[in-house]
């Protein structure tokens, strides 16, 4: 018996220059990163305040950091694709085989979805939420640094996958039966799932924590209609997630069994039904768009507000329209797959539903429109994000609707117009929103500013690139260019691609800008320091303490009395002092190794299981229980900030804000 | 409604160039169906565009600098906005949605088209990675190419001997999944002579971006010829080379088959789904332990 499953030598791609080489810059890196660690002998100090924290704060930066990291990763595959697109035209084959460009676009996909949008919709909601309701910490501290861990542990696996074996070639989507083992022998589908299987564990723990947290703990006279927009919108974003996680585990379970005992839930034989994938793909599948787009409305809500000097015009109305988008997500998944034959009834049914869901989202772009009406509107980087987003959703919109009429589908079904216009609500929604969002809190959490010339330059870049990039396969798509095509004969179709492959280029222009804003804006950091702790004049309760925040929040817990809490407070204090206070001392959760050791053993169980060494599987799996059995019988859970500390640190900030 | 006029006509000007695609049906589903894109399309940007140059020109006007721009810090709420702004995308989709509905009936991929001249049937195969067209009345086959008579429906009748696909003719209109153990229903037809490009629309492996075919929309007379043509040459259609012409291959020149064994359609649509002979067992056992 072989102790390493299907593990040899071969499984390394020796014979392929283009993955040796992206293998040997991603372990340059690590190398480089590791070794710079140990030369500042950081090592101790990332342990305590990083990989063991349980502070809501550092777990969202860190979500973000991976969430950064993994887009570059996303982004070198899309450049890779366009470059293929832009010269495998007529008889040429370009530079990538099949099933290295299938293994491409399937990457491409499941990174941008999965590790880069999830990961950074979930750190900016761990970063803010408990913040603007006026919380010390979310309601299961360490459970929110096992989800961290466990998405971290998925990302692993599929940058894993690219120096050991090979990546799935089924699409993103993964539909059976092309995902089985029949028409899919090799690891890449196993790597697919259960990067999926353990990252998905870690959303939907991070779910069920927000869901509680926005639920239960909100600060003394928060009720549900004074809650910011934005933990609005983050509270229907989790309970998707909880609702329709599930479903996305159930599938790729069933397909986990087909692959490895021989179950027929979707094989061609044994009376499985491959129809049924697809549909329940897609139950998820809906829901999910909804999840990433919800939060990036929230931070548009909170941004545009801010920024025009006024409250949300609307409030109820947005309240409203954010509900019933959280319901009606689920009422709309069959279009994704009208040409499959149902019933007119059945396609219109569910063509209309989807149109429905348009209603609410107009409402919010008119409200949006009406709060800048009448505001002083500065434009700062996260305006010209949360401006080019309403321009450019609109039209994103606007394709989506007519793809949901389903006689305009079975024509644009699966075409390069499909592949435009997610990436116009992908792209200009959550990715602009979370730019405004990372501009928007980036001095929240660091206590300095990020550099606006470097920004605007940012945003333009991507702003011109994006429509370069994808208006191009709008038309592509009119001329009937079906997506994953590895190479094509229509020789008309090629100068449409190379024009999306400049905005690529464009785009990624603006991805370097972003890179130098960091490294710019960190050198002048001195510079750039906000001391007040409210750099942007802004509305909500996280805006009230410090930057960056104490790892308590806030040394009182705000007491609140209407929407827009620290607005009515700074137009109060103007007008009376608030009385000194004695300060106490607060019980803060204790840092815990449980999430990293957890993820280390599911790294493990996933490792073992994609290339069949079932004693590292039984290990692993032996490992997580026993760590979690040590963390149920943990003696001190909580540790004491004395007040003397708190003390010290708030009049270090007052001092401070009033200097 | 001008808007969108100006934008119709702006995007037809950016594919006169094109010679192909959904925009240049050459049947009457196509037609239909781009002028259902067309009408929705021109509804939409009828609030689209108004409601970007308003945004535009809102967020210009009243940037902070300008002094002449009014602030009304309590501007929130507005009972009759409110009522507009729930009113207009609700308009919207009224409209579109009625589009929608009325238009998958009106299209259903299964309904027959309406014609006084008889159709022809094809059967469909989608292959690993190749197209089989069966023509069960003229008892021929043919392997990435499809011959139709103009002016005529065509009754199809697809599945797939592996992996899903999508059948589907930009030019002819309506493309459908093809699924091993089933059969969907397409009924399309071509109102010009002509050459127009075919090829699957669903993901299906290594060699999918090969899974073209050409249809050729010929005159009845030189369909009548092509099929007695077909009859005199080439290889015969039966369940062994069936079985050599399923196995996995790349970008296959068209050729035809002079007969085809009968049913083979059947047979393969019925192979595939009576494969699991043990589970349907256990089924009827079942269901005779529910009796």
């Amino acid at each position: 018996m072989n102790l390493l499953g299907k593990l040899d030598w071969n499984a390394i791609p020796l014979h392929e220059p283009i993955i040796m080489g992206a293998t040997a810059f991603m372990v340059l890196i690590v190398v480089i990163v590791l070794g710079l660690i140990t030369m500042k002998g950081a090592w101790l100090y990332l342990w305590r305040e990083w990989i063991t924290t349980v502070d809501h704060k550092r777990i969202g930066v860190m979500y973000i950091i991976l969430a950064l990291v993994m887009m570059l990763r996303g982004f070198s595959d899309a450049i890779m694709m366009r470059a293929q697109q832009a010269v495998a035209a007529g008889g040429a084959q370009g530079y990538l085989p099949p099933e290295h460009f299938d293994q491409i676009f399937s990457a491409h996909g499941t990174i941008m979805i999965f590790f880069m949008a999830m990961p950074f919709v979930v750190g900016v909601m761990n970063f803010a939420v408990p913040l603007q309701l006026g919380i010390r910490d979310v309601a299961f501290p360490t459970l929110n640094s096992v989800s961290f861990w466990l998405t971290a542990s998925g990302a692993l696996l599929i940058n894993v996958s690219l120096a050991i074996g090979e990546f799935s070639k089924a699409g993103w989507t993964g539909y059976a039966p092309l995902s089985e083992l029949q028409f899919s022998p090799g690891v890449g589908v196993d790597y697919y799932l259960w990067s999926l299987q353990i990252s998905g564990l870690g959303t939907l723990l991070a779910g069920i924590n927000f869901v509680t947290t926005i639920l239960k703990m909100r600060a003394p006279g928060m009720g549900y209609m004074r809650m910011p927009v934005f933990c609005w919108t983050a509270l229907a974003t989790n309970l998707l997630i909880v609702a329709a996680f599930p479903v996305l585990t159930a599938v790729l379970a069933m397909l986990l069994l087909d692959r490895y005992l021989g179950f027929h839930f979707f094989t061609l034989d044994g009376q499985g039904n491959q129809m049924l994938y697809a549909n329940l793909f897609w139950v998820w599948g809906h829901p999910e768009v909804y999840i990433l787009i919800l939060p990036a409305f929230g931070i548009f809500s909170e941004v545009i507000a801010t920024f025009s000097g006024k409250p949300l015009f609307g409030y109820r109305s947005m309240v409203a329209a954010t509900m019933a988008i959280c319901v009606l997500s689920f009422l709309v998944w069959l279009h994704h797959f009208f040409t499959m034959g149902a019933s007119a009834n059945v396609n219109g049914f569910f063509g209309v539903m989807t149109m429905i869901i348009a209603v609410p989202t107009g409402v919010k772009v008119f409200n949006w429109l009406f709060t800048m009406y009448g505001g002083r509107v500065r434009f700062s980087v996260p305006v010209l994000w949360s401006v080019g987003f309403m321009v450019t959703f609109v039209i994103g919109g606007m394709t989506g609707v007519l793809m949901a009429v389903p006689p305009a589908d079975f024509q644009l079904h699966n075409s390069l117009f499909l592949v435009a216009h997610f990436h116009n609500v992908i792209i200009g929604g959550v990715v602009f929103g979370l730019m405004a969002g990372y501009n928007y809190w980036f001095p929240k959490a660091f206590g300095f500013k990020l550099d606006e010339r470097w920004g605007k330059a940012s945003f333009w870049c991507w702003f011109t690139g994006f429509y370069l990039a994808f208006m191009p396969l709008y038309l592509l798509g009119l001329m009937g260019m079906t997506r994953r095509m590895q190479h094509y004969a229509d020789l008309s179709w090629q100068p449409w691609l190379q024009l999306a492959m400049v905005g690529t280029v464009i785009i990624l222009a603006g991805i370097v800008c972003q890179v130098v804003q960091l490294v710019v804006s960190i050198r002048n950091r001195d510079k750039l320091r906000d001391l007040t702790g409210d750099p942007w004049n802004a509305r909500t309760l996280e805006w009230a303490t410090a930057s960056p925040p104490p790892a308590w929040n806030f040394a009182f817990q705000p007491k609140v009395a209407g929407t827009d809490a620290f607005w009515s407070s700074k137009r109060a204090k103007q007008e009376k002092p608030v009385a000194a206070r004695e300060y106490e001392p607060i019980e803060m959760p204790k840092n815990s190794a449980t999430g990293f050791v957890t993820a280390f053993f599911a790294v493990l169980i996933g490792f073992a299981m994609i290339w069949h060494i079932w004693w590292m599987a039984s290990l692993g799996v032996f490992g997580a229980f026993a760590t979690l059995l040590a963390f149920a019988f943990r003696r001190r859970s909580e540790i004491e900030v004395p007040a003397e500390q708190i003390a010290r640190f708030e009049r270090a900030h007052q001092a401070g804000a009033t200097a | 409604m001008r808007y969108g006029l100006l934008a119709l006509a702006f995007i037809s000007v950016a594919l006169g160039g094109c010679s192909e695609g959904v925009l240049d049906p050459k049947g009457p589903i196509a037609s239909a169906e781009r002028l259902i894109l067309f009408n929705s399309l021109g509804i939409m940007l009828a609030i689209v565009i108004p409601t970007i140059l308003a945004t535009l020109a809102v967020a210009f006007w009243f940037r902070a600098s300008n002094w002449r721009a009014s602030y009304q810090p309590d501007f929130i709420y507005s009972g009759r906005l409110e009522l507009l702004v729930w009113s207009i995308p609700a308009m919207t989709v009224l409209l579109v949605g009625g589009v929608a509905w009325v238009g998958s009936h009106d299209l259903d991929p299964r309904k027959p088209i309406d014609s006084s001249v008889t159709p022809v049937t094809v059967q469909v195969v989608s292959l690993d990675w190749k197209w089989l067209f069966i023509y069960p009345e003229q008892g021929i086959a043919s392997v990435n190419k499809l011959v139709v008579p103009v002016a005529t429906p065509i009754k199809f009748e697809l599945t797939s001997s592996s992996v899903m696909n999508s059948f589907f003719v930009p030019q002819l209109g309506s493309q459908i999944y093809t699924m091993s153990g089933m059969v969907t229903r397409l009924h399309l037809q071509a109102d010009h002579l002509g050459t127009y490009p075919g090829l699957s629309a669903m993901f299906s492996g290594d060699g999918f971006s090969d899974m073209r075919f050409t249809v050729d929309a010929v005159s009845d007379n030189r369909f009548a010829q092509w099929v007695r043509e077909t009859h005199d040459t080439g290889p015969v259609l039966n369940a062994q080379s069936y079985a050599d012409l399923a196995k996995p291959s790349k970008a296959i020149a068209p050729y035809t088959y002079r007969a085809v064994t009968a049913d083979l359609f059947s047979g393969i649509v019925n192979t595939a789904s009576a494969a699991d002979d043990p589970s349907q067992s256990i089924c009827s056992t079942s269901q005779r332990a529910e009796r």
